[in-house]
C-alpha cells in the first residue's frame, strides 16, 4: 500500500520523460513549417520566433519561381516509376524463390543474400561510366533500371509469399492458367498487403534519394526536390534557408501524408524484413 | 534402388544418364521459376557484379576519364596506406567516433522505448510510436538543414535558449567535437523510431510467459529486463547494431546537409568527413577513379571485417 503513491509518481515521470523526448521528435518538423512562413529577416532572431506575426507566403512564391514544380514533379514520377518497376520484378522474384523447388535455388538465394553485403560506395564509379556508355546521363533511366530488382526486396517478397497456399496455385494451373497468369491473377490480388508494405519503404527511399540523381541527374531540369534544396545553398555568405525549408515542407508532406495512412503497413514493412532476417 | 546404382557407376560418370536427365527435367519442369528470378541475376551482373570487378581493376590503373588508363600495380593502395592518403583513416576515424557517440545510447533507448510500450506501463501507444517513427520517412536533405538552422552559433534557437537560461553557448556547427555531436543527434533523431519498431517487433515475438516466470521467482522488473530480455532480444539487437554500423560509415545526405555548403568538405576541419563522402569527392570532384576504388576496396574489407566480428563476438554464444 504504501509503495502505491511512489509507484503512480514514477508512471507521471516516465510518461513526462517520453512526452518531451516525443517533443524533440516533433520539434524539427514545427521549426520547419514555421521557418518556411517567416519574413526572412526572423528566420534567425532573438528571441527564437515560432509563429510569425509577420507570417509570409514569399518563401513558396521563390520556390516556385527556381523550379520546384518542376523539381516536384521530377521526383514524384521517379519515385513513383522507380517503385512501381521494382515492385514488380521484387515480388516476381519472390514468388519464384517461394513457390518453386528448382535446381540451384539455394545458391541462388545465398547469392542474393550475399549481394547485401556489398557497400555502394564500391561500386559508384564503374557504375557511373556504364550509365555514361548507355546515355543515360540526365535520364531517369538512370535511376530506375539499376534499381529494378533488389535483392532485399526479393526476400521479403519470398518471406510474404511463403506461407501461401500450393492448393489455390494447383488448382489455377488445373484451370490452364500459365505460370504468369497464376502469377497475376491468383498470387498478387492475394498478396496485396505485402506488395503495399513495400511499395511504401521503396517509395520513400526512392522520395529522398539523393546520390543517385546527384551523379546521374546533371541538369536544373532534371532536378528532384533534394537537389533543389542542395542546389539552393550559396557557397560563400548566406544561404536562403527559409526558401529551403519551404522545399523542405513540400518534400515532406507526402511522405507524412502516405505514412499517417499507411501506418500499419509501413509499420510492418519494416518489421518484416528484420525480425525474421 | 536407382540410387545405388548411380554410386555404384560413379567411376565412370558422376552423374549416370538418368540422373542427368532427371535434373534436366527438375529444371525445364521449373523453367518459369528462373524467368522469374533472372531479372535480379541480369541486373545485378550488370550494375553490380561487372562494377565489383572493373572497380578492382580500376584501382590499379591511374585514370582521370579522360587520359588513357595507367597501369600502377599497388599504387593507389600505397597512396592509402602512407600519410597523404590520411584523409581516408580521417574519414574512418570519424565514423568510429560518431558510432561511439550515438550507438549505444540510441540503441539502449530504442529498447528501453520498445519494452515500456510493449509492457501497457505507458498511455498513449500509437500516439509515441508514430511520433518516434516520423523522421525516419523524412528526408535526411530537409532534416539537415532544419538542424543546421535550429543549432545556428550566434542566432540559432537552440543557442538562444541556451544563454536565455544563463547556459554556455555551443559551437555546435563550427567546432571539430560540436559538429560531430550535432551529427549524432541528428542521426539519433532520425533512427531511433526505426529501431525503437524493430525491437517492439522482436519483443512480439518473446513469449510472454517468461518474464513472467522471471517475476514469480522473484525477479524485479529491472533484473527480468536484463536477464530474460536482453538475452532473447539479441539477434534483433545484433541486427539493429550492423545496421547502425554500415548506415555510420555511409553517411552521407545528413553530413552534406547539417554541414553545408561545407558538408562535402566534411564540416569544420574534416570533423564529420564519412567514407563515402570522401570516396564520392575523389571519384566525381577531383576525377581520381583510379584512388577513389583503392579506397572504396580498402573500406570494403574494413566494414566486412567490422560485421564479421559483430556477429563472431555479438551472435548467439549458445549455438
Amino acid at each position: 500500500m504504501a509503495t502505491t503513491l511512489p509507484r503512480i509518481g514514477l508512471r507521471v515521470l516516465v510518461h513526462l520523460l517520453l512526452i518531451v523526448l516525443a517533443l524533440f521528435m516533433l520539434l524539427p518538423f514545427i521549426w520547419m513549417l514555421s521557418t518556411s512562413f517567416k519574413p526572412i529577416a526572423e528566420v534567425f532572431h532573438t528571441p527564437p520566433i515560432l509563429i510569425s506575426s509577420h507570417a509570409t507566403m514569399d518563401g513558396y512564391h521563390n520556390i516556385f519561381n527556381r523550379g520546384a514544380d518542376t523539381a516536384f514533379t521530377n521526383t514524384a514520377i521517379l519515385a513513383t516509376s522507380t517503385t512501381l518497376t521494382s515492385l514488380f520484378f521484387c515480388t516476381l522474384g519472390g514468388y519464384g524463390f517461394a513457390k518453386f523447388r528448382f535446381p540451384g535455388r539455394g545458391m541462388l538465394f545465398a547469392f542474393l543474400l550475399a549481394t547485401m553485403l556489398i557497400p555502394p560506395a564500391v561500386t559508384i564509379i564503374p557504375k557511373y561510366r556504364i550509365i555514361v556508355e548507355l546515355g543515360w546521363i540526365d535520364s531517369f533511366l538512370a535511376i530506375i533500371i539499376p534499381n529494378a530488382a533488389s535483392a532485399f526486396g526479393i526476400f521479403f517478397m519470398r518471406q510474404y509469399i511463403s506461407s501461401f497456399p500450393e492448393e489455390l496455385l494447383d488448382a489455377a494451373r488445373i484451370d490452364g492458367c500459365t505460370e504468369f497468369g497464376v502469377f497475376r491473377r491468383i498470387v498478387v490480388p492475394t498478396i496485396a498487403p505485402g506488395m503495399i508494405s513495400l511499395g511504401l519503404i521503396f517509395f520513400m527511399s526512392n522520395w529522398n534519394n539523393y546520390l543517385e540523381p546527384l551523379i546521374y541527374l546533371k541538369s536544373p531540369g532534371k532536378f528532384t526536390l533534394t537537389q533543389l534544396m542542395m542546389s539552393f545553398q550559396s557557397p560563400n555568405g548566406e544561404s536562403p534557408f527559409r526558401d529551403i525549408m519551404a522545399v523542405g515542407v513540400i518534400s515532406v508532406i507526402p511522405l507524412i501524408i502516405l505514412f499517417f495512412v499507411f501506418q500499419r503497413r509501413f509499420v510492418e514493412g519494416i518489421t518484416q524484413g528484420a525480425v525474421k532476417a | 534402388m536407382q540410387q545405388e546404382a548411380a554410386v555404384h557407376t560413379g567411376i565412370q560418370s558422376t552423374r549416370e544418364p538418368g540422373a542427368l536427365a532427371r535434373w534436366w527435367k527438375e529444371i525445364r519442369h521449373n523453367r518459369w521459376a528462373y524467368v522469374f528470378i533472372s531479372p535480379f541475376y541480369i541486373l545485378f551482373a550488370i550494375f553490380g557484379l561487372f562494377p565489383v570487378g572493373y572497380s578492382l581493376y580500376l584501382s590499379l590503373h591511374d585514370w582521370n576519364g579522360v587520359r588513357p588508363m595507367e597501369y600502377v600495380g599497388l599504387e593507389n593502395y600505397r597512396y592509402v596506406f602512407s600519410e597523404r592518403g590520411d584523409l581516408f583513416w580521417t574519414s574512418v576515424q570519424n565514423s568510429a567516433i560518431i558510432f561511439l557517440l550515438y550507438v549505444p545510447l540510441m540503441t539502449f533507448l530504442a529498447l528501453v522505448l520498445a519494452v515500456l510500450l510493449n509492457s501497457g506501463y505507458i498511455k498513449g501507444f500509437r500516439f509515441f510510436r508514430t511520433t518516434m517513427f516520423m523522421p525516419y520517412v523524412t528526408s535526411m536533405i530537409a532534416a539537415g538543414f532544419v538542424f543546421q538552422i535550429m543549432l545556428g552559433s550566434h542566432e540559432g534557437m537552440v543557442n538562444t535558449v541556451l544563454s536565455d537560461l544563463g547556459l554556455p553557448t555551443v559551437g555546435w556547427l563550427d567546432t571539430i567535437w560540436g559538429t560531430r555531436v550535432s551529427l549524432a543527434i541528428l542521426v539519433t533523431w532520425a533512427w531511433l523510431g526505426y529501431n525503437m519498431i524493430i525491437m517492439l517487433a522482436g519483443l512480439q515475438t518473446i513469449s510472454q510467459d517468461l518474464t513472467e516466470a522471471a517475476r514469480v521467482d522473484g525477479a524485479n522488473n529491472v533484473q527480468a529486463f536484463f536477464h530474460i530480455t536482453i538475452p532473447l532480444l539479441r539477434p534483433v539487437i545484433l541486427f539493429s547494431l550492423v545496421l547502425s554500423t554500415s548506415g555510420t560509415f555511409n553517411l552521407f545526405n545528413e553530413v552534406v546537409s547539417i554541414a553545408a555548403p561545407d558538408g562535402f568538405k566534411g564540416g569544420t576541419r574534416y570533423s564529420i568527413l564519412t567514407p563515402m563522402i570522401l570516396i564520392y569527392n575523389t571519384g566525381f570532384r577531383h576525377f581520381e577513379f583510379g584512388r577513389a576504388s583503392a579506397e572504396a576496396y580498402v573500406y570494403f574489407v574494413l566494414i566486412a571485417a567490422l560485421t564479421f566480428f559483430q556477429f563472431r563476438y555479438l551472435g548467439n554464444r549458445d549455438k
